[in-house]
């Protein structure tokens, strides 16, 4: 197990800050939790009142990408080998999966577990192990591309 | 009005964490879970930072508080017990997780910085995400009520 070059333990630290001090002010003025696939699973329910807060937080991490990546494009750099229908795959594991599990990283591996609670930590064990799985599939069995 | 720019400002900061931390470089997501290759431990950072911040701001807020700054009460999940739904779907979502490099904030945040693979991705998460709903939604309809109550009332994250 070699460690990689591109380990980035400040930036990372500081980025989780970011996301944490983002997280705790939504809690706060909003007394909402922000998981971001829970966020846009509600805007297809379409309770009256219950959509424009939850437009404008994906609208913000929308914009975050757009004036980011003017100044650091490679911030969003894709350097992994996936073709259309990988992705495409992916893309609905992770729509129908957050769904169904109610919760994704954010949702269940930060505040989740920043509230201590016991659903959203097995919760977070299971995707961390199947995305392990997934992963040691692809790279170690067939090559690191599909 | 302010509860419009307060989400925006909200989406916008985790959106600015999430790239700072370098979740949006799908090689980190898949490099934190290659333990087999060159292993990159930044992922644990990430969620080591934000729970820092997170755990005991929510316990002050919720315990101290009678309610939002902004809203009459706080909207928190109250489930505690594991079913196979939350099992099934947290590890499906792993799967896609590993595969597409991608998980939705990250996603929302690399399509406005333009890139093509997270717009291949987002769309069919948007499919995936939208389809579950609107078919959970009829079914509530026809049943006359929620098929799960709380898992619609009551959204973990």
């Amino acid at each position: 197990m070699a460690l990689m070059e591109s380990f980035t333990p400040i930036a990372s630290t500081l980025g989780g800050v970011l996301i944490g001090i983002a997280a705790a002010g939504l809690l706060m003025f909003h007394g909402r939790i922000a998981g971001i696939s829970g966020i846009a699973g509600g805007i297809f329910r379409r309770e009256p009142g219950d959509i424009s807060w939850r437009v404008m937080f994906l609208v913000g991490l929308f914009a975050a990408g757009v004036v980011w990546s003017y100044f650091r494009p490679l911030d969003y750099a894709f350097e992994i080998e996936r073709s259309t229908l990988a992705l495409v795959i992916a893309g609905l594991a992770v729509g129908i999966g957050t769904q169904l599990g109610s919760g994704c990283t954010s949702g269940h591996g930060v505040c989740g577990i920043g509230r201590l609670s016991k659903r959203s930590t097995v919760a977070t064990i299971t995707f961390m192990a199947t995305a392990a799985a997934t992963v040691f599939v692809v790279n170690e069995v067939l090559g690191g591309a599909i | 009005m302010k509860v419009k720019v307060g989400a925006f400002l909200g989406g916008l900061v985790f959106g600015i964490g999430l790239v700072i931390s370098g979740m949006t470089q799908p090689a980190k997501i898949v490099g934190f879970f290659d333990f087999f290759g060159s292993w990159d431990p930044s992922l644990a950072f990430v969620m080591l930072g934000a729970t820092a911040v997170y755990t005991p701001v929510y316990r002050w807020a919720v315990r101290t508080w009678q309610r939002p700054i902004w809203a009459p009460a706080f909207s928190l999940p109250t489930r505690k017990d594991i079913d196979w739904r939350l099992i099934s779907g947290s590890a499906v979502f792993g799967v896609g997780w590993g595969l597409g490099g991608y998980c939705p904030g990250p996603a929302f945040t690399s399509l406005g910085a333009g890139s093509r693979e997270a717009f291949t991705f987002g769309a069919a998460m948007l499919v995936g995400v939208g389809a579950y709903q609107l078919f959970m939604k009829a079914r509530e309809g026809r049943t006359g009520g929620p098929v799960d109550p709380q898992a619609a009332a009551m959204i973990d994250g």
